[in-house]
């Protein structure tokens, strides 16, 4: 009988995912850990694919994560977010206008334009939108909600769609876009939002990102090697430097749950998955 | 209140995005990892944008206030000096008290400056000539210098429209002259450049050198092409014989034959045959073409000779690898014509300046002369090579009848 091989999923949102992975699996082989991934072109087919045991553990967005432990929790099955990145903690989006709009407070965000990402992105849209209900502000009731909708199913992950929102706010075909903060920053580096040009009205509260999610039934011996073998990479190590760069952190952490709530709520009220995971929101594409 | 010993910085109104990182990262890499930095400032988004930034560099962050207003308190990451542990060092930019480079240069180096410092784990460059004994002169660094400072412009170091009228003869013969150097010269900046390519950089003097000498005969394949159409006329012959021989050049086994081939025995012969041009040439254009070349070419030979000597100071078998670099290339050539009737012929033209046959007389004594002249340049490099005189003399007749 040939030796068990841990399957783990990653969506493409870019080319670079390739190079990643190709990376992992060999420092993981190389360590004695039996590796191999499948590539998905979007978050939906991975997580259906945790369930049918095609994979083993799926490198999942904070959408994703939801919507696994939805449907895990709607068969009586467990999945469990094992690990993450340093990044993935504590994130904040931001609400941002023109540094010369008269849009001062959220409140005068009233029936205008609000410029979001991509209509499955997290970060962009779903907990923006969850941000402006709080204060009061439903979409469409309360203002005109403009999604910039970059590679459906893929979960924001590419910065594409806020970086089309920022453009079109200082193009001035929006009144308000919504960007994770370091985005904010990176734009305000490159030029895409000239320093001083914008004004942040809000932040939303902070959330976590990414997460390795278990499979229900995944062979736990092969998991604990694989966090174990995660949690040894050091930033220290020429070897390892590299993809810690190129998938953006500084070293791996423990998977905690605790940080999705926001996004849970926002799925429930903008109507994206029910309760046992089934995809509601009919304009989705992916 | 007791002031805090805690290093601060004000970044006042500058944001993040407009330079503020920089005052901050320099602020930090004065502290140990855990070592702690306040930060206050006033910009808009400063402190949305410190949480972001810290986040992405492992820098834990807290805020507090002090006297109603925001103070980043930033803990430097146990990450922040993980990228310079176990880096390279690539030895001084000046060499060693000799001046001279690491005897091996690493793949790892790469492109990085000669005695920078740099990051474990940069891809390698794999650059074949990376071993100094292959490639290095001690005067490498001296020869680059005044190379540089040597180069002329074509456009105004030659006096183009200098008043001269030639025989129909002797501008054909001028043309065919510049015909076979044109040649000549796309094979003396070739199998240097081949070369060039394949030189770890940390042996700049050399790679800047090769580079300069590239730039001489891409200077001189112009004006020879300058010169030989100058009255209207196309370039003339080209042998089978001629090219084989130039051929055999692109042939050589390693770096140091291809120099000792090229630049002691072909250009060194090159040197005399452009001082003999020089002398005896018809007209004031190509007698300035051929002052300024020969300067050029001198340089190329005082390379090659310097790096073979230097190659065998520390690896004296070599010398054996220069003997039968020269037999084999005679064997190659054995059976070519070397160097053709109408460079020949053209040669005692030009020296003789007429088609009278007192003129030819004395233009074939020049020409027999400079024969004599090339021998006992190459018998005299040999010798400075380490070969004995009758070896030295039997080498230096196995050069190809061409030339080069």
């Amino acid at each position: 009988m040939s030796e068990p091989v841990l399957i783990m999923g990653a969506v493409a949102y870019a080319p670079k995912v390739v190079t990643i992975w190709e990376g992992f699996k060999t420092f993981f082989v190389k360590n004695g850990l039996p590796f191999d991934y499948v590539l998905y072109s979007n978050y939906e087919r991975q997580v259906e694919a945790q369930f049918d045991g095609t994979l083993h553990l799926a490198w999942n967005s904070p959408l994703a994560w939801v919507r696994a432990d939805r449907i895990a929790r709607s068969r009586g099955q467990q999945v469990q977010a094992v690990a993450m990145r340093d990044t993935d903690c504590d994130l904040r989006s931001a609400i941002v206008v023109r540094a010369d709009s008269p849009v001062q407070t959220l409140a005068d965000l009233r029936g205008k334009t609000v410029g979001m990402g991509a209509l499955d992105s997290p970060q962009a849209t779903l907990i923006p939108l969850d941000h402006l209900r709080s204060e009061g502000l439903v979409n469409p009731r309360d203002f005109l909600l403009r999604c910039f909708d970059v590679l459906g199913g893929k979960h924001g992950d590419h910065i594409g769609g806020e970086r089309d929102a920022a453009l079109a706010l200082m193009a001035g075909e929006i009144d308000a876009c919504c960007l994770i903060d370091g985005n904010h920053l990176a734009f305000g580096l490159d030029g895409t939002l000239p320093s001083g040009s914008t004004r942040v009205i809000a932040r939303t509260g902070a959330y976590d990102h990414c997460n390795f999610t278990t499979s229900p039934g995944a062979p736990a011996e092969l998991i604990e090697r694989f966090v174990s073998l995660l949690m040894a990479m050091r930033w220290d190590d020429p070897q390892v430097r590299p993809l810690l760069e190129l998938e953006g952190l500084r070293e791996w952490r423990a998977g905690r749950t605790s940080g999705y709530a926001l996004l849970e709520r926002a799925v429930d009220d903008e109507n994206f998955y029910s309760h046992d995971g089934a995809i509601l929101n009919a304009d989705y594409r992916y | 209140m007791a002031p805090s010993s805690t290093p601060t910085i004000d970044i006042e109104s500058l944001g993040l995005d407009q330079g503020a990182l920089l005052l901050i990262r320099r602020a930090l890499a004065e502290l140990p990892v855990g070592g702690e930095l306040q930060v206050r400032g006033r910009s808009p988004d400063w402190e949305m944008h410190l949480e972001a930034w810290c986040r992405s560099q492992g820098h834990p962050l807290r805020f507090d206030t002090v006297e109603g207003q925001p103070q980043a308190r930033i803990t430097r990451g146990s990450h922040a000096e993980g990228r310079w542990r176990d880096a390279q060092a690539t030895g001084t930019a000046l060499g060693d008290i000799n001046g001279a480079p690491a005897d091996d240069a690493e793949a790892g180096w790469g492109l990085a400056a000669r005695g920078a410092t740099v990051e474990a784990g940069s891809p390698n460059f794999f650059f074949a000539l990376h071993r100094r004994h292959e490639l290095w002169a001690a005067t490498a660094g001296e020869l680059y210098r005044q190379a540089a400072a040597a180069q002329w412009d074509p456009g105004t170091a030659i006096e183009w429209d200098a008043a001269f009228e030639l025989p129909p003869a002797i501008e054909a013969a001028v043309v065919q002259v510049m015909t076979y150097l044109i040649e000549n010269e796309n094979a003396a900046l070739l199998v240097p450049a081949r070369h060039l390519g394949q030189i770890h950089p940390h042996f700049r003097e050399v790679l800047q050198l090769l580079a300069l000498q590239c730039a001489d005969e891409a200077r001189h394949v112009e004006v020879f092409t300058r010169r030989a159409t100058l009255r209207g006329h196309e370039p003339a012959l080209s042998t089978a014989g001629g090219q084989a021989s130039l051929r055999t050049l692109f042939d050589a086994p390693d770096f140091s034959v291809a120099t000792f081939l090229l630049a002691v025995l072909g250009e060194g012969s090159f040197v005399n045959l452009l001082n003999f041009l020089q002398a005896h040439a018809p007209d004031p254009v190509t007698r300035q073409i051929a002052r300024l070349t020969a300067r050029d070419e001198a340089r190329h030979v005082a390379f090659g000779m310097a790096h073979l000597e230097y190659r065998l100071s520390v690896q004296p078998d070599y010398q054996s690898k220069l003997r039968n670099a020269i037999e084999v290339r005679y064997d190659a050539l054995a059976n070519t014509a070397g160097l053709n009737e109408e460079v020949f012929d053209a040669i005692v033209l030009l020296a003789a300046g007429e088609l009278s046959p007192g003129a030819i007389a004395r233009g074939h004594a020049a020409v027999q002369q400079l024969q004599r002249d090339m021998a006992a340049g190459r018998r005299a490099r040999l010798a400075r090579l380490g070969f004995e005189r009758d070896e030295a003399e039997r080498l230096s007749a196995l050069h190809t009848r061409n030339f080069m």
